[in-house]
């Protein structure tokens, strides 16, 4: 039974993958679907093991945040908010940008993806200058971690200053891999501009900016929660 | 005849096999057929075996005597250290997975090749590079914090290239990561027309449950070595204590990683012990969902017991009862894989080929390592073993006794595929008997020795304990022959070995049947319809309807 089901499918198949040859499909898929759900597939696999790696530093963040909630707060503080919020809002911005880039794809409208690519990228620049102007900031301060940090802030002198080091510590290896995650993805789309201006992108294959896309969508829901947890709910207690 | 003989005779109708395609160092060095980085693999995998294996036989030849008389005790850390390290990271973990993984997933799945083959030859870089980064640590001066990195040790106290090893660890984690992911997606989506999930070899399935653990597990170890990097270097307090940092928490996080790559190491090992028993037994494999279930459910639990390893680290007895009664669970689907092959081997036409050896060999020593694992899972018990040899012995029955013996049969048994050549058995015979007795005469004294209270990590002892330390010095000596005779004599064999017939074993599986050995380029001529389970032994040839898919065949079966 089973054998006669799949006979009769493969007809179907060997169109498919005839009509895929002229498309970018490389030669160990059989057709063009089964390489898409593949390329799909393996990046939502990769997003788990992204999950994963800032649980362990989430997972840091919940257990010092409990044994020291009181220099959390204080140290939560001297994070700029109106900054963080501005950069909230520019990162929702660029994965409006970047869902018009695979909209675009999708509709096979070449010039227009590069276009909201760019804007991606500008954004996303924009975010990194930003983050540039906050982590300064925390310099003058003599908020970095390290043998320069010192914590002598008018009113929280009784906080011990290694767990706001702690705090900022988880701050800067926080924002600091969430920027990371950034650069690389501005790295992407730069590919992925090239591979568009070699014609290497269509209406019928376009699932390298689709499959980028949902990775830029990932790092902006990690910044969704790294802003709340690091800038406002400390200052509540 | 059958349409199978035919595949396999297209398959060499030009005499062109993966391994004769393209020639040169490049066309190796840059490939991305699965099959040769495969044994890309298998040739850097082997370095690194032998590396560890000197660190081992130097610690070994140490503790012959009670003095410690050969080294200085920092020398001696920095030994037990490294022979961790490279084993664990740059052994034990890639080593099924990377090579019969790699060489076997496509064929046994028949597809031409993995879902991602770039991401697979960047995997195999990013092996060679963390190896790379991680050999200069060791030349630069060595590491001598144990292999687990403990902080604070690691990160204030040690004088030793402990950055740079672990930086070595991170880089090699993203390949076991990207590998992982690899064969999620090739296992999914890259299945022959009618390989259902049920009818996947259990290889397969070990692969997958694998793969899984590496995917979940690895970005965890990841950015807690990236913390103690930046501890060591910055101080930045996370695991310092005297800023109000835990350093248990970085045991947590190590163990969270640490404890599933167990898994990591002996799932594949489970795979390979299935495809072989049921060949050599002539039988299918007894229980096959249960198999394949409990390949998946010792994936799940696995993250679910690390704490064990904290049982004296100042964690909450409750904690410490409830890691202790879960860790007991995972011994449930283990027990349910070595009844299924004893009761795969009941009534079988057993057959004592080298392969179906190191098989029986590992189920012997594989139970000895679990149910001693019992002992240390038992809260109580472990407050008396912990950190003494009975640890040590314990492991070492897993990972060698288990993971080495089942990796040695799946070599053995799929060697004639990856070099089409056949190795000496009477050689291979040796081979496991030195392996299977010198194991046992190296670690079976360490059970008395740890039972006793013997510390591990302590390049001294009492006098008392010499006669059972120099037994096992005596049995490393033996073991250490034992795999030299294997190196050698695979290597011969495939340099000038006898021209192996292409399903020597008289295997099931596509990889046998419908593949030539060694296979071609992009594996099949044709890609396979499969319309029977992985195995189908008993059954007579023309019943086994394995076929390949010619034009005319296509329409007889609509």
């Amino acid at each position: 039974m089973r054998l006669k089901l799949r006979a009769q499918n493969l007809p179907r198949r060997k169109k498919l993958s005839d009509a895929a040859h002229s498309l970018g499909r490389a030669h160990h898929f059989e057709t063009a679907e089964q390489q898409y759900e593949s390329a799909t597939l393996g990046m939502w696999a990769f997003i788990v093991q992204e999950i994963l790696f800032f649980g362990g530093l989430f997972g840091a963040y919940v257990v010092y945040r409990n044994l020291y909630i009181d220099a959390f707060s204080a140290a939560s503080h001297q994070l700029d908010i109106s900054l963080g919020a501005f950069n909230t809002g520019i990162l929702i911005g660029s994965s409006l940008t970047m869902a018009l880039a695979v909209r675009c794809a999708q509709k096979g409208e070449k010039n227009t993806i590069i276009g909201w690519l760019v804007a991606t990228i500008i954004l996303g620049f924009g975010f990194l200058g930003v983050k540039y102007v906050e982590y300064s900031h925390k310099w003058h301060d003599n908020l970095v971690p390290g043998s320069s940090f010192v914590w002598e802030k008018p009113g929280y002198l009784d906080v011990a200053g290694g767990q706001v080091k702690i705090f900022f510590s988880l701050y800067f290896v926080m924002t600091g891999m969430h920027a990371l995650h950034m650069v690389i993805g501005v790295g992407i789309m730069l590919w992925l501009i090239a591979k568009i201006r070699r014609n290497e992108i269509n209406e019928h294959y376009f699932t390298p900016i689709e499959i980028s896309g949902l990775y830029w969508h990932f790092v902006d829901i990690v910044w969704i929660f790294l802003f709340p947890l690091l800038y406002l709910i400390g200052r509540h207690t | 005849m059958s349409a199978v003989a035919n595949a396999v005779e297209n398959g060499h109708s030009n005499g062109k096999t993966y391994l004769n395609e393209t020639y040169g160092i490049k066309s190796w060095l840059f490939t991305l057929d699965h099959k040769r980085i495969g044994i890309l693999y298998l040739i850097t995998l082997a370095a690194f075996f032998a590396a560890g294996g000197v660190f081992a036989s130097l610690v070994r030849i140490e503790l012959a005597t009670p003095q410690g008389d050969v080294f200085e005790a920092e020398t001696y850390n920095k030994l037990f250290t490294m022979h961790g390290v490279v084993m664990i990271f740059f052994f034990l973990i890639p080593s099924i997975p990377a090579v019969l993984g790699n060489f076997l997933l496509p064929l046994q799945l028949g597809a031409r090749d993995v879902a991602f083959p770039k991401l697979n030859l960047i995997s195999y870089y990013l092996y060679t590079a963390g190896g790379v980064v991680a050999l200069t640590a060791i030349i630069a001066g060595g590491v001598d914090t144990g292999w687990t990195f403990y902080t604070p040790y690691s990160t204030t106290y040690s004088n030793s290239f402990v950055a740079l090893a672990l930086i070595g660890v991170f880089i090699n984690g993203f390949s076991s990561i990207l590998t992982g992911v690899n064969f999620i997606v090739t296992i999914h989506k890259m299945r022959a027309p009618g390989l259902t999930w049920f009818r996947l070899p259990l290889f397969i399935w070990a692969q997958y449950a694998t793969s899984l653990i590496q995917v979940l597990g690895t970005p965890v170890i990841a950015i807690t070595i990236l913390l103690v990097v930046f501890e060591r270097l910055f101080q930045i307090g996370i695991f310092n204590p005297t800023l109000g940092g835990d350093p248990v928490l970085m045991q947590h996080l190590f163990w969270f990683y640490s404890h599933p790559a167990v898994y990591i190491m002996i799932l594949p090992g489970f795979g390979v012990i299935s495809e072989v028993i049921a060949c050599f037994s002539r039988r299918r494999i007894f229980g096959y969902s249960f198999v394949a279930f409990s390949s998946l459910a010792i994936a799940i639990l696995g993250f679910l017991v690390w704490g064990h390893h904290m049982f004296v680290a100042g964690q909450s007895t409750y904690a410490g009862m409830v890691f202790s009664f879960l860790t007991f669970l995972v011994a449930v689907p283990s027990a349910i894989k070595i009844f299924n092959w004893a009761f795969t081997l009941y009534k079988g036409s057993v057959l004592l080929d080298s392969p179906m050896l190191y098989v029986l060999g590992f189920i012997g020593l594989f139970t000895i390592g679990g149910l001693t694992g019992l002992f240390l899972a038992t809260l109580g018990l472990d407050v008396h073993m912990h950190d003494t040899y009975f640890v040590v012995a314990h492991f070492h029955y897993v990972m060698v006794g288990g993971m080495v013996m089942a990796f040695l049969a799946g070599v053995h048994f799929w060697w004639p595929k990856m070099t089409g050549k056949m190795y000496s058995e009477t050689a291979a015979r040796v081979g496991v008997f030195l392996i299977f007795s010198g194991f046992n005469l190296t670690f079976l004294p360490q059970f008395v020795l740890g039972y006793m209270g013997m510390p591990r990590r302590y390049h001294t002892y009492p006098e008392e304990w010499q006669a059972l330390n120099v037994m096992s010095t005596a049995g490393a000596s033996v073991l250490g022959i034992g795999f030299t005779l294997t190196i050698i004599y695979l290597l011969w064999s495939a340099i000038g070995g006898k021209r192996a017939e292409a399903n020597p074993f008289q295997a099931k599986g596509l990889e046998w049947e419908n593949a030539g050995s060694p296979p071609i380029a992009h594996n099949f001529v044709d890609i396979p319809i499969v319309v029977e389970e992985a195995y189908a032994y008993g059954k007579k040839h023309d019943e086994a309807q394995i076929e390949s898919p010619e034009p005319a065949k296509e329409e007889e079966v609509v």
